[in-house]
């Protein structure tokens, strides 16, 4: 880092710091310099904290209540819901607080894809942010399979069902996974196990992925390098961490509203019947947040194929940093890129609706032409870009944009000029 | 001893340590792995009998088998007809119906989509045999995968007929 040594005042702080430098971290994080130009999509790195944090609390404790068993697991949740004090609150908490988990952390990705901040330097940023998304997708699967309600149960079914699509060994893993020949008792207790495990392993994850941000430092909306204690920064505290505050509220106003008025609108109604090995229900569908992965898997006709191009649609963007070879960080200044963004972006949409539509006429087709479209984009149209697109020039510094608009100048000293009287020579 | 030889000696010993610390983590490893393989207790559950005198032609009843829904069939004469009928070379996984069922009458399969796992329907899809919901996979009349995204055809488990009114599975 690029700050000053931090050196503690008294006698007893200097002491312990030097053991263990704690003081020093807590002096970072707080003067940590951020781009003054960071823009509210900046805020959802805090609100993800947020909602890692709020998971672990309510998971914590609903497995005070919770019992892991094919026979009691479904009335547990009952009782969770309707003898346990405040149970109920507690439980749609955690089972909305994961779509909003969900909601934030697709936010944050498609920001990181338009102002292009995987790319250099911060590419291993990056690939902790995905092994993060990734452990939050199994982390979520297992925890929806818990309840041992239809839903949980057959989509446990058809999810582990894709490892058996692995030549020769697949039906030994799918027997491993199950600890048996089917999802039964066995299968419910690790993946309760595991699912009180992984948001730990994320937690770990986390530290990494902030402890590689604080190095190179925050990308930023203009998506040029920032000159750090300079009058481009500012201290992450109170700076960042009021704006951040403010996301923050407004973003539980929204995640509230669902715990408090729609709190099953995100969830399948077939969840709230126990688990049945005899009776599939009419329609499979995952979670919301999963659902352009099972338009991929199923407009595939190959059973190995599309298990193949469903783990390839994650891992893809592993590469992104190597494919997107255009040094321009930020879409502000790629006009072709630009559109191709907002294009991926309904592309990835569409592929969730298609996903909750039964795989068959028109749906087919459509989601064929996404999931080919999403492969295009990243295998074909970024490489091509950073070779043939013609970018927009760049400013000199975070600062340009603002100042070189006409006029700009004059706003700020007649605003100046409100709170200093006429001397606003210093000002600029 | 010169100098290279020395060197020789550790290199072997490094890679020989190497070796066998990897043989003793391996060896500590397999039992936190084997342990979640099927035990002694699911396994004991392997066989079922089914009693089938009270199944009239056409109808099929579905036991459950190792936490599996096993489909048992009494097929009708027409049923069985259009199943021996078919073509080897229209299918995607091609078998003979008889080499499926024993008796043609009665037809024993795990009632589990290849595909990924889902319960199908009986009496429904295109091929007037099974139907599985999930993803659209087509079954005939033998349990046979016609159309759809499953690459097999439904599973033959292990069966037997102990008298003439009791089939033990397993």
């Amino acid at each position: 880092m690029s700050e000053e040594k931090y050196i503690p005042k008294n006698k007893l702080a200097k002491w312990f710091d030097s053991r263990l430098p704690l003081l020093t971290l807590s002096h970072h994080l707080q003067s940590y310099p951020t781009p003054k130009n960071l823009n509210y999509w900046w805020t959802f790195g805090g609100i993800l904290t947020f909602c890692l944090i709020t998971q672990i609390v309510t998971g914590l404790v609903l497995a005070m209540h919770y019992v892991a068993h094919v026979d009691h697991a479904f009335q547990s949740i009952e009782h969770i819901m309707r003898d346990v004090n405040y149970g109920w609150l507690i439980r749609y908490v955690h089972a909305n607080g994961a779509s909003m988990f969900f909601l934030a952390v697709y936010i944050h990705i498609f920001r990181a894809l338009f102002y292009g901040s995987y790319k250099a330097p911060r590419e291993v940023i990056w690939i902790i942010g995905l092994l993060i998304y990734i452990l939050m997708m199994a982390t979520a699967f297992m925890g929806y399979v818990l309840p041992w309600g239809q839903m949980s149960f057959w989509g446990a079914t058809v999810i582990t069902n894709l490892f058996s699509a692995i030549p020769f060994i697949g039906d030994s893993i799918t027997t491993w996974l199950w600890g048996g020949y089917a999802v039964d008792n066995p299968t419910l207790n690790r993946f309760y196990s595991l699912h009180y495990l992984l948001p730990f392993l994320i937690f770990g994850l986390v530290i990494l992925h902030i402890w590689a941000l604080h190095i190179p430092g925050n990308n930023n909306p203009i998506g040029i390098d920032v000159k750090k204690n300079s009058n481009e920064t500012m201290p992450f505290h109170p700076y960042m961490v009021m704006k951040d505050i403010f996301a923050l509220l407004l973003f539980i106003t929204v995640f509230l509203w669902f715990v408090f008025f729609a709190p099953n609108v995100l969830g399948h109604p077939d969840n709230y019947i126990e688990a049945n090995p005899l009776v599939t229900p009419a329609h499979i569908v995952p979670e919301w947040y999963l659902l352009p992965f099972y338009a991929i898997l199923r407009a595939i006709p190959s059973k190995l194929g599309g298990v193949i191009f469903m783990f390839a649609a994650i891992f893809i963007l592993m590469l992104l940093p190597w494919l997107d070879t255009s040094k321009v960080r930020s879409a502000i200044f790629r006009p072709i890129y630009k559109r191709l963004f907002w294009l991926l972006l309904f592309v990835v949409i569409l592929l969730g609706y298609l996903g909750a539509k039964p795989p068959e006429g028109i749906y087919l087709i459509l989601s064929r032409l996404a999931t080919a479209y999403y492969f295009i984009h990243f295998l074909v149209l970024l490489p091509l870009l950073g070779r043939y697109e013609k970018t927009d020039p760049l400013p000199q510094s975070i600062s340009d944009p603002v100042l070189d608009k006409p006029g700009i100048l004059d706003k700020f000293k007649k605003a100046a000029a409100r709170y200093e009287g006429d001397n606003v020579d210093s000002f600029k | 001893m010169n100098n290279k030889n020395k060197t020789k000696r550790r290199d072997f010993l490094f890679t020989a340590t190497y070796t066998i610390g990897a043989v003793g983590v391996a060896a500590a490893v397999w039992p936190l792995i084997d342990q979640m393989n099927p035990d002694s207790s699911v396994k004991a559950l392997s066989t079922t009998e089914v009693d089938i005198s009270s199944l009239d032609p056409g109808k099929s009843i579905t036991v459950l088998w190792r936490g599996k829904p096993i489909f048992i069939k009494r097929r009708t004469t027409k049923e069985i007809e259009e199943a021996k009928n078919v073509d080897l070379k229209d299918l995607k996984d091609p078998e003979k119906d008889s080499d499926r069922a024993k008796n043609p009458e009665w037809l024993v399969m795990v009632g589990v989509c290849t595909h990924l796992g889902c319960v199908p329907l009986g009496g429904t899809g295109d091929y007037k045999g099974w139907f599985c919901p999930c993803h659209g996979s087509h079954y005939d009349s033998s349990g046979r995968i016609r159309k759809g995204p499953a690459p097999k055809n439904l599973e033959i488990p292990k069966y037997e007929f102990v008298s003439s009114n009791i089939i033990k599975i397993g």
